[in-house]
């Protein structure tokens, strides 16, 4: 009860202070939540949201996969590392929005592959960076037992470097988001993110507040999935250091 | 001492390969102007008044977001750590409103702002506060009880123990949270500024690239990229000044 009570109370707030609202910017949240069935429609959820998720994905993913096999390889040879540091200092530093104007230069900006390689760059450096941290601090001894017995490396360096992966997981998932949206907002575009700047070009603020409640429920959606899909992959790793703190 | 020469050739190798792609035909310069033709449009823009202005602007825009940021995660996080009922009606709260993408706010701030500096200032200090919070949430949460006791039976003050005990354990988290706020504040600036046209160098590379000025775009990117770099560089700093009686940092124990 606890613990969804302030959120029910935050909205009950909502609902009661925007309720004789007549500011334009800010509708009654009745009205808002009224503007949800027109607005939610098949071909909204077809052509909008449900694309947009897929290229989030698909773009998450194949960071994913790249950045841990970078990683891995990155952290494996110090001086191919050592020699790329000062590079990947860089793009890490970069704000992946910029990352935009560069493709579009390159090859355009429409059509699914530049939103697709936006995300996959923009997540892949929290990946990389967070990868090559976790290989390099690999146990040494378990690295030689593992050698000693012929087990793959990989067996080894992948599982203990996981927690840290899972660290740049999360972040790249919230990099990921906020190059899902920001992509769809150059050139003539549908997605979630273009549809709620649609609304609010056409001053449907109602039907712009759903989209914008939409986009944080995905948030929220995608944060809690990541937490139940890292409590179940990691779950050796949380359980050993609840074994620790409790001695 | 490898190390730092390793990175510089790496560097050079960099620089070299951007420089040879165009320069051979392997590349379209349209795409992929040489590194030389970049450095010399950068020498272009720092002869202009706007490009200045357009730094200034990014950087007071990312600094006045980033302290409002951290102010408010500070005091809000003391506050809501420092009361157990509070920290415990909020936690899912927090937990659910920091996933929202900062972005989905972007057609409010429009509607509100426009194109204004104001614009830049809420995205900035949305994403940023919940880096703050949570870490000073962490911190508070971190202080040793039989501290917090022994200070209480000395009859601290409220604010004796929050000066005292809460604020220095805190601390490293409070630095730690400053770090990736920062970061993602420039983020949020940047983004603002090349999205919604909020005056700045992310305008400026929006500019630069619809107008074709491939070697300007860039130059300007790159530059973006340096004050990144400055930034991380900066704050890993801050932070190791903020904390040089702390056991992390200390090397003589």
């Amino acid at each position: 009860m606890k613990r969804i009570g302030l959120p029910v109370v935050l909205v009950a707030l909502w609902w009661a202070a925007s309720a004789g609202s007549t500011s334009f910017f800010w509708p009654p949240l009745p009205a808002i939540v009224a503007a949800v069935p027109s607005t939610w429609t098949g071909d909204f959820w077809l052509h909008d949201v449900v694309p947009s998720v897929v290229r989030l994905l698909i773009g998450f993913f194949l960071a994913l996969f790249l950045g841990v096999a970078a990683g891995v390889a990155l952290g494996t040879f110090r001086t191919v590392f050592f020699m790329a540091e000062p590079v990947l200092e860089f793009f890490r530093a970069l704000p992946p929005p910029v990352l935009i104007p560069i493709i579009a230069l390159v090859a355009g900006y429409t059509g699914w592959t530049a939103k697709v390689v936006t995300i996959t760059l923009g997540c892949l450096w929290p990946v990389l960076l967070n990868t090559i941290e976790g290989v390099r601090s690999v146990d040494e001894v378990a690295r030689e037992t593992a050698r000693s017995y012929h087990i793959a490396p990989l067996k080894v360096i992948v599982p203990s470097a996981g927690p840290r992966i899972a660290t740049g997981a999360r972040q790249a998932l919230s990099v990921g988001v906020i190059l899902m949206v920001i992509s769809e907002l150059f050139g003539a575009n549908r997605g979630l993110g273009a549809a709620v700047v649609q609304f609010q070009r056409g001053f449907a603020v109602p039907q712009m507040w759903t989209g914008i409640i939409l986009l944080g429920l995905l948030g929220v959606a995608l944060s809690g999935l990541f937490q139940l899909v890292e409590r179940h992959t990691l779950a050796w790793y949380h359980g050993w250091r609840r074994a620790e703190r409790e001695g | 001492m490898r190390r730092p020469l390793l990175g510089v050739a790496g560097l050079l190798i960099l620089v070299a390969v951007v420089e040879l792609l165009p320069r051979l035909g392997l590349v379209d310069t349209r795409f992929l102007p040489p590194f030389s033709s970049m450095v010399s449009a950068l020498g272009d823009e720092a002869g202009t008044g706007g490009f200045w202005t357009a730094l200034a602007q990014t950087l007071r825009g990312w600094a006045i977001g980033l302290a409002v940021a951290v102010l408010a995660g500070v005091a809000a996080g003391i506050v809501i750590g420092g009361v157990p009922f509070l920290r415990a009606v909020t936690a899912t709260t927090i937990e659910f409103l920091r996933p929202i993408p900062s972005v989905a706010l972007i057609p409010l701030v429009v509607l509100l702002y426009g194109s204004r500096p104001q614009s830049a200032l809420v995205l900035v200090v949305y994403a940023a506060f919940w880096q703050v919070l949570v870490q000073v949430l962490y911190g508070v949460a971190d202080v040793d009880p039989v501290v917090r006791d022994t200070a209480r039976s000395f009859r601290f003050s409220r604010w004796a123990v929050v000066r005292r005990v809460v604020w220095p354990t805190a601390m490293p988290y409070v630095v730690t949270g400053v770090r990736l706020a920062a970061a993602v504040a420039l983020i949020l600036q940047i983004t603002a500024e090349l999205v919604i046209g909020v005056p700045g160098l992310g305008r400026s590379i929006g500019v630069a690239q619809s107008s074709g000025a491939v070697a300007d775009t860039y130059a300007l990117v790159i530059v973006v990229g340096l004050i990144g770099v400055a930034v991380n560089a900066s704050a890993r700093a801050v932070e190791r000044r903020a904390l040089r009686w702390h056991t992390s940092v200390r090397r003589d124990l």
